[in-house]
């Protein structure tokens, strides 16, 4: 199979791509018509055979109890583990006492000064009313501790991201090599890797530091090989035949050349890391994710809203001021600086001197209790009983009956071999053979690592969920794509639901859809549909004015334009959203075991839970490879010629 | 990753010479933060738990003023985190015999702190408005005859018994199965998803069965009967698998990291003191679960009308 596909050139004409589909459904037919009798005689069942299964429970047990039993004695932890650990705990406990020690007004100054040199007033003073929110709400102290965790986090993640986005970037071998594994992480829910770094690490901040720093690092590396290699050649020659040396090359032409990509990496970086500080409240990463997951518990919503949003604004800030420094438009005069420093410094002793260091407590304001009110005036109104559309409860019920059911049903009644089969069509189709190889053989790994059956209700809870998501963002992006308006103001709720901890509404979302699998694919819609919205809004509206003005010229309806201009022109856009979707989606299914969802995401929040290695890791990476099969199903082919080979 | 972990170990070898770094050693790195002497308590996710810590911090920070952190951890974690000196106190275990052979009597890292003095129970709990119709409800074998009643879209067919975190002890599913009941054990995942439904329900006063514990202050929002399983009797518990008998019921038990409670002053010795009754407990619950209340401002109050109960604690 390899050969055949691997000769074709790359660039065909239309023509003979559908000839190559055709050709890659006829191979896969052989294929499937030599292999499939041989499979079924072997292993005649309908789930993954069990003889095909290994079980990895006792393994991972004793690798569990291992880890707990040596924790303390074993020099791999005494003299390797203990010190990293170490470190964290010691930086972040460095730039927490700075920062209370600044005070809250030091703290505001700096931010809103550094703002205003990177990016301009206006920004500053919405950096200052963000930190004064924050204390408004009562969250000063938290904030801080997210604040200190993040700092550290966010540079431990810059360091290794440009180490290794460095060593891509400037071998070719290199490159090869960490690809995949980018990708992988890529796709990878933040959860899956909380529980063995937990097990090493113990509960509380070094593990959530590390866990944060894996899941912020990728964006920076792949970001940096990117601007790496897609400096300039002509510079770089340039610069070459000045006779400079590989390292001045690096130094003074090819990283200030990869700039942009550099501040974007950040940019990106920045913002999983503070997602993933609310989701390590976990284990234990204190601050605001932790009020947030304690304020779960006593089923406050308002409370849980109130530690939300200083989460939102720092989000906010953060990402404008990231991507302001990344476009390069404010001054860069070293004056300025120094009187923001100095401008800190002023301020934070005045603090200090007048004895408001802390935030006063008479200055805070309580939102739980009306937003709680909200919150059961919504619920009590909506959950059932509503005339002629029916109460949220009857949707939830009538969509796992008649939707969620049945997917279930139909994908856990097919034959294995057949899963497998359409696996591999579909990516075939879109990709190209190593695309598909990969899609099979994660969905085949899913198989072997026994939990064959809960992956496939995670994955008909995920088709329905990006089904819904995509008719809602497609449709939403239309109407932002049309006018400006609807567009500035979809712009901040996008924000807001973008970075918004899920811990937030998993309540009202339970409350409005009961518990089970309705609401967990509720709270996925949610968390996927902005950047469905936005990659669609975009790419409706980068079609080419000329071709509108056209087909308007012709006579077309809007709703013709729409459906035989604007959307084939898009479709790359369109398909981007799709694949981003899915994986979003994919990323809060253990979100929705929180809330019925049950399967691979339940099993996930289990082995957290109860300290089991073997149910959670196991479900961990069922969860991974369900995102590889997703991923290279739905990623066009385009964007992957010319990685690898 | 590596690289990084290898600078970090570098310089910090540098810093502190070359010794061992012991994890265990470590403590949070927001305690201690201004030089105040400061305690981290380990809050579960239920309220009642939340009603302990809120107490004893508060005690704590107000008559002996200590700095107290709190941080969110899951039962079985806890224990670990407590081994590490990560928390210095649990206040209440409903018993993890696994655990404590591990920590307490093997690895000597964690040590018992007595009792909590409040006794827990699990159970199966059908709404009180249910049981009042329905009497019969209440011995789990008629429980089939209301299956059908039960059935929500989540139970295909059969009926629902609800459980909710995956934190909590529970035999349900081999209880479903080796009392042929007609049940679907319908994860709700969470306890905050679990007390939600069970609101919802009961605002509509429809029937549910759900898997619940007392000391518990949603009773007091929607009260409950408890459904009569098979008597429990010392070790029908003992294999998992074959299990047909009702939970135990639990005196709660507080556990102090060895090394605070040996060097942890006052604030060791008045946690080790530190008892009260299921009432107190289920009144600052109350009032934080439902009068939404901060945990502070709850622990004040009980506070200012129980001197003579806490001031035994601080002697």
């Amino acid at each position: 199979m390899a050969t055949v596909t691997a000769s074709t050139p790359r660039a065909l004409p239309t023509g003979l791509l559908k000839h190559r589909a055709v050709h890659k459904l006829l191979l896969i037919a052989l294929a499937a018509a030599v292999l499939v009798p041989l499979a079924n005689a072997r292993w005649a069942s309908g789930s993954w055979p069990a003889a095909l299964t290994v079980d990895l429970t006792k393994p991972l047990t004793s690798a569990s109890d291992w880890i707990i039993n040596n924790r303390d004695s074993h020099p791999l932890f005494l003299y390797f583990f203990g010190y990293v650990s170490n470190a964290v705990v010691i930086s972040v406990h460095a730039v927490y006492v700075v920062l209370l020690g600044a005070g809250w007004a030091g703290v505001t100054a700096l931010g809103a000064l550094v703002a205003w040199r990177v990016a301009g007033v206006r920004l500053a003073l919405g950096t200052t009313a963000a930190f004064l929110a924050c204390g408004l709400l009562g969250m000063w102290v938290p904030t801080m501790q997210t604040l200190a965790l993040m700092v550290v986090a966010v540079l431990a993640s810059v360091v290794v991201g440009v180490l290794l986005g460095l060593a891509a970037g400037l071998s070719r071998r290199m490159d090869k090599i960490l690809r995949p594994v980018l990708d992988t992480m890529q796709v990878m829910p933040a959860y899956a890797y909380l529980l063995p770094v937990v097990l090493v690490f113990g509960m509380g901040v070094p593990a959530a530091v590390l866990a944060t720093v894996v899941y912020a690092a990728p964006p920076m590396a792949r970001l940096t090989a990117l601007g790496l290699q897609g400096a300039d050649k002509e510079v770089l020659e340039a610069v070459e035949s000045l006779g400079t040396t590989a390292r001045q090359r690096l130094l003074t032409a090819r990283i200030p050349l990869a700039r942009k990509e550099l501040m974007l990496g950040l940019n990106q970086t920045i913002m999983m890391a503070l997602s993933m500080a609310v989701i390590a409240s976990v284990i234990g990463a204190a601050g605001l994710g932790d009020r947030v997951y304690q304020a779960l518990a006593s089923v406050d919503v308002g409370a849980a809203l109130a530690a939300g949003i200083p989460i939102v604004l720092l989000a906010v800030v953060l990402d404008r001021v990231t991507g302001a420094a990344g476009d390069g438009t404010e001054g860069q005069g070293r004056a300025g600086w120094a009187y923001a420093l100095a401008g800190t410094v002023v301020v934070a002793v005045a603090g200090r001197l007048l004895g408001r260091l802390d935030w006063p407590d008479a200055w805070t304001l309580n939102i739980a209790e009306p937003v709680n009110r909200a919150v059961d005036w919504m619920t009590a109104h909506l959950y059932s009983g509503v005339p002629v559309v029916g109460g949220t409860a009857d949707w939830a019920g009538h969509f796992t009956t008649w939707v969620l059911d049945p997917v279930r049903t139909g994908l856990q009644g097919l034959p294995w071999w057949s899963v497998l089969l359409i696996v591999a069509t579909l990516a075939w189709l879109i990709g190209t053979w190593r695309t598909a190889l990969t899609a099979v053989l994660a969905m085949a790994a899913i198989g072997v690592l026994g939990v064959w059956t809960p992956a496939l209700d995670t994955l008909s809870q995920v088709l329905a969920a990006v089904a819904v998501t995509l008719v809602l963002g497609f449709a939403t992006a239309v109407a932002a794509a049309r006018s400006d308006r609807v567009e500035r103001l979809l712009r901040p709720v996008l924000d807001v639901f973008q970075t918004m901890p899920q811990f937030v509404y998993l309540i009202p979302v339970v409350a409005l859809f009961g518990v089970g699998r309705a609401p967990a694919a509720a709270a996925a819609v949610v968390y996927a549909l902005p950047a469905v919205v936005r990659i669609t809004t975009q790419g409706l509206r980068q079609v080419d004015p000329a071709a509108m003005e056209s087909s308007r010229s012709l006579g077309a309806t809007s709703w013709q334009q729409l459906r035989q201009v604007q959307l084939p022109l898009a479709r790359p856009a369109l398909l981007l959203a799709v694949n981003q979707g899915v994986v979003l989606v994919l990323a809060v299914v253990v979100i929705g075991g929180l809330v019925g969802g049950g399967a691979l995401g339940y099993d996930t929040v289990f082995g957290l839970a109860q300290g089991d290695l073997a149910t959670g890791l196991v479900a961990g990476a069922a969860i991974v490879c369900l995102g590889l099969v997703l991923d290279r199903v739905t990623q066009p082919t385009e964007r992957r010629t010319g990685k690898g080979a | 990753m590596r690289v990084r972990a290898i600078a970090g170990v570098g310089a910090l070898l540098l810093l502190t010479g070359c010794g061992a770094a012991d994890m265990t050693k470590q403590a949070s790195p927001f305690a201690n933060a201004q030089g105040a002497k400061s305690v981290t308590l380990s809050v579960q996710s239920w309220v009642g738990a939340q009603a302990n810590v809120a107490v004893a911090q508060y005690l704590l920070e107000h008559k002996l003023g200590y700095r107290v952190d709190t941080v969110q951890v899951d039962e079985v974690p806890a224990w670990d985190a407590l081994s590490q000196g990560r928390v210095d106190a649990i206040l209440e275990d409903w018993g993890h015999p696994e655990q404590e052979q591990r920590y307490v009597k093997d690895k000597k890292t964690i040590t018992a702190g007595g009792g909590l003095g409040v006794t827990g129970h699990i159970g199966w709990y059908v709404p009180t408005y249910f049981a009042k119709q329905h009497p019969d409800v209440t011995n789990w074998k008629n429980l089939n005859k209301y299956a059908s009643q039960l059935k929500t879209a989540e139970s295909g067919g059969k009926g629902q018994l609800m459980d909710g975190s995956p934190s909590y002890v529970t035999n349900d599913k081999a209880l479903v199965k080796n009392l042929k009941l007609d049940y679907q054990v319908v994860f709700a995942g969470s306890e905050a998803a679990q007390i939600t439904q069970m609101k919802q329900f009961a605002k509509e006063k429809k029937p549910f069965l759900t898997y619940w514990y007392a000391p518990q202050w949603l009773f007091e929002k929607v009260p409950m009967t408890e459904v009569k399983l098979p008597p429990y009797k010392e070790g029908c518990d003992a294999d998992p698998a074959k299990i047909t008998c009702a939970y135990p019921h639990t005196p709660l038990q507080k556990y102090l990291n060895t090394d605070f409670a040996k060097s942890g002053g006052k604030a060791a010795a008045f946690l080790k003191k530190f008892k009260w009754t299921t009432e107190d407990q289920n009144q600052v619950s109350l009032m934080i679960a439902d009068q939404k209340l901060t945990p502070e401002e709850a622990a004040k109050k009980w506070v200012d009308g129980h001197e003579s109960t806490w001031k035994a604690w601080l002697s």
